[in-house]
């Protein structure tokens, strides 16, 4: 007789083990995409960021053949134009194989080639880089030369060589990181940076926190001004960046005009060009934009409020202000905490808005305008990685700070 | 401190503040209105505003007072006297209505805020409330007007023509007997910059997301939701980690694969990036929701002998539709609104999505109202969308807003 157990089992059952099955099997599109897409990228950021990679070195170097046929007078001739695709690099084993059609008798063969029946392959060993030549076979024709010329121009010859390819080769550097850290720009960039995440997420929070304050009541039209209120963020953001830049033009804007007019500027500002007014627009772009969703969050909470305690206070004479500091701040710490670790990290990541509004320039580079800035404008991609991998270090410290206080948040 | 509670210290100042806020309103409403010169006098606009307070106050906000103000302040303001400073030239009615306009809404606004304050000493839950009711109005006032004068600004700015904009940049009024003519740069971005391929690639792109995300997501978030596994609360975790890696950063290998793949200026490759970015928000969004629906509806469906995935079919997904129409909605809306990727990996003007076309139009060589016009082509579906369908709009919003 077995004695009874007295703990449960610890092998997982069959059922247990059916349902992981399932769960990984509904998991695994998801997870192969997402890798695919997410991570994969982010490992070759990395790989990258230690590469001296230009936006040039992105065409891989080939050998490039063109075929034609020509003639003078009644000689007939195929020339082949040989060339290497890059200026500088050299391919290694460049050659290529064609087939001679019908009808066309080659007379003699160069010295690289070799024809074998009607299989020809030239042979060229090292190209060097901006190796650019002509190869010309005089032929005899049998037939129609403009049908024939077609047969020979429209059959692509077959070409080999490999260069050297700065993506997948071992050659890795740090100049691209000593590149970033020494200009003298990195503090104005990280400067910029600080700015705008910081000023921007408290300001959207603020002014999300008075909107929702005067929401927080039935009156008629509520519904409409809330719906209102949120059209900032809904709004692409391509349409109202450039409303913006329209609005605050020096030369045709409306508010440049208007502050003219009430006698508040003596001549128009350009605000989005010039130092340091550049960078403040574009945090109260940002605070503009954002402060819907502060917004929807704060009311959201407030509504969830129990008034009893409201009435609580009433009875014992408390202040409109009191029961704002006293009652409903604590009440909504949670989620104003909440909120402002999310649209810090959002903050920080943002590109579009100051792309679209200022490009970076008048000292509005952030972080991630220089990950543009340098990639494409400077035309290093190397040095734009380089940025980004920055960028991802600095997040993996907010993610974790994110990560140590929100798991004690319930809701998000 | 003490002074201030007095009815005629803060009352007078209360009024002061106010005037000038509203002066300052009705300047610029009049101003964007009708294109002309109108300008708040500061000076005048706080003794004004403090003289009516304390009419207010000493009549205890009654009425009378009220009409009498506001006709004596209409006639101040309509001779140029007032807290409006109106220009030589504007013509008699305008006049009249810019006067009116502001002596109506401060008289009404002032004898609203100090309603119920006595002269002497206010109490303290008086003294608040008028302050609060001052905040408010001044709060909804600012709120609106920021709201509203970039969107007024960029409809208006669609219907005029680039003269009329540099003449005076401040006239937004409409020149109605133009007729069809207003409408010229909508029907010139359809007819030559072809306007309307972009809003269909658009529309296109955005719905073939949703499908692609909801078909990836839903399996997914139901798993995370209902089904024990190892790493379940790791796997939950990490769909947040992801959406915090900006784009900018995945954009550029990607940039780099496409251009060696020749996936770059392909739909296809745009269509294979939109739903990734979407995916682990709609996933998260869900998982939120089914845990919230109750177990017991789908483990009667176990038993009755239907299996997972007919439970799915069956029981859940019927059961959280109006979370997936909120979690559409938002997806649609990322998606639409999408500029960055479209900016990168698009350059043939035929494939352009409607965001990658108005960027185009952002050239010195393209006049203004076009770039305003292409903006208000793209913020219109979104917006009638929105209004539409609010309800599931703001639920989605309040779900995956952890996206920015």
């Amino acid at each position: 007789m077995v004695a009874p157990t007295s703990t449960p089992p610890t092998a997982r059952g069959a059922l247990e083990k059916r349902e992981a099955k399932l769960a990984w099997g509904l998991l695994a599109p998801t997870i192969a995409i997402v890798s695919l897409v997410i991570l994969l990228p982010l490992l070759a950021i990395f790989w990258i960021s230690f590469k001296p990679v230009g936006l040039s070195d992105l065409r891989p170097v080939s050998t490039v053949v063109r075929e034609s046929l020509r003639s003078r007078g009644d000689d007939y001739r195929i020339e082949y134009r040989v060339r290497n695709s890059s200026q500088d690099k050299p391919i290694e084993g460049a050659r290529f194989e064609d087939t001679i059609p019908d009808g066309v008798t080659l007379l003699e063969v160069p010295e690289a080639c070799s024809l074998d029946g009607a299989a020809l392959a030239c042979d060229f060993g090292d190209l060097p880089g901006g190796f650019n030549e002509r190869l010309r076979i005089p032929v005899l024709l049998d037939g129609d030369p403009d049908a024939l010329e077609d047969v020979v121009e429209g059959s692509e010859p077959v070409r080999y060589g490999t260069g050297d390819n700065v993506l997948t080769n071992t050659h890795f550097t740090l100049d691209n990181f000593t590149r970033i850290f020494d200009s003298s720009e990195f503090m104005s960039v990280l400067w910029a940076t600080t700015f705008y995440t910081v000023v921007g997420t408290i300001g959207a929070l603020v002014v999300g926190l008075f909107a929702a304050l005067l929401l927080n009541k039935s009156f008629a039209g509520k519904g409409i001004l809330r719906g209102l209120y949120l059209f900032p963020y809904v709004s692409p953001i391509i349409a109202v960046a450039f409303t913006w830049v329209a609005l605050l033009d020096p030369f045709s804007g409306s508010l440049n005009a208007l502050l003219v007019q009430m006698g508040v500027a003596d001549s128009p500002i350009n605000f989005f060009g010039q130092r340091p007014q550049a960078l403040i627009m574009v945090t109260v772009f940002e605070i503009w934009r954002y402060f819907p969703l502060s917004f929807l969050f704060i009311l959201a909470r407030m509504q969830s409020i129990d008034t009893d305690m409201y009435e609580a206070a009433d009875m014992d004479g408390a202040s409109p202000f009191q029961k704002f500091w006293y009652l409903s701040l604590p009440m909504l710490l949670g989620i104003l905490s909440v909120l402002f670790l999310l649209r810090f990290i959002w903050t920080f990541n943002k590109f579009d808005d100051i792309f679209l509004l200022t490009g970076g320039n008048a000292g509005t580079r952030t972080l991630t305008v220089n990950v543009y800035e340098q990639a494409f404008a400077i035309s290093n991609i190397g040095a734009g990685a380089a940025v980004a991998v920055v960028i991802f270090a600095v997040l993996l410290c907010f993610s974790f700070f994110f990560f140590r206080y929100i798991s004690q948040e319930e809701g998000l | 401190m003490s002074g201030l509670r007095l009815g005629c210290v803060i009352g007078p100042l209360l009024g002061a503040m106010w005037m000038l806020v509203l002066s300052t309103t009705v300047t610029v409403a009049m101003s964007f209105a009708t294109g002309e010169v109108f300008r708040p006098s500061s000076l005048l606009s706080l003794v004004v505003g403090a003289t009516l307070a304390l009419i207010a106050l000493a009549r205890s906000a009654d009425r009378l007072s009220l009409v009498v103000a506001v006709v004596a302040l209409t006639a101040v303001s309509y001779v140029g006297l007032g807290p409006m400073v109106i220009g030589a030239d504007v013509d008699n009615g305008t006049r009249a209505v810019g006067a009116a306009l502001l002596a109506v809404s401060s008289g009404l606004s002032l004898w609203k805020i100090l309603e119920g304050c006595p002269f002497g000493t206010l109490s303290r839950h008086e003294f608040e409330e008028a302050v609060i009711r001052f905040l408010t109005g001044f709060g909804f006032i600012v709120f609106t007007a920021a709201v509203l004068v970039p969107f007024y600004v960029m409809v208006m700015t669609s219907l005029k023509s680039q003269q009329a904009l540099l003449a005076n940049p401040l006239d937004f009024s409409i020149d109605f007997s133009r007729g069809w003519d207003l409408f010229r740069s909508y029907t010139e971005l359809f007819r030559d910059f072809g306007f309307g391929g972009y809003l269909w690639t658009s529309f296109f792109v955005s719905v073939l997301t949703v499908v692609i995300t909801l078909l990836f997501s839903v399996p997914g978030a139901y798993a995370v939701a209902r089904l024990r596994f190892k790493g379940q609360a790791v796997f939950s975790r990490s769909i947040l980690l992801i959406y915090m890696v900006p784009m900018i950063v995945l954009a550029l290998p990607i940039y780099i694969a496409f251009s060696v793949t020749g996936l770059r200026n392909t739909l296809f490759g745009l269509i294979l990036i939109y739903p990734v970015t979407t995916i682990p928000v709609a996933l998260y969004m869900l998982q939120g929701y089914f845990r919230g629906l109750p177990v017991e509806v789908e483990e009667a469906g176990l038993m009755d002998g239907l299996s997972r995935l007919q439970v799915i079919l069956k029981i859940t997904l019927p059961l959280s539709l109006p979370a997936m129409v909120s979690v559409s909605l938002y997806v649609f809306m990322i998606a639409w609104n999408e500029f960055l990727l479209a900016f990168m990996l698009l350059d043939d003007p035929s494939k352009f999505t409607l965001t990658r076309g108005v960027a185009m139009l952002n050239s010195s060589e393209i006049p203004r109202q076009h770039l305003m016009a292409g903006a208000v082509i793209a913020t219109i579906p979104i917006m009638v969308l929105f209004l539409g369908l609010e309800r599931f709009m703001t639920k989605g919003l309040t779900a995956g807003s952890v996206k920015g």
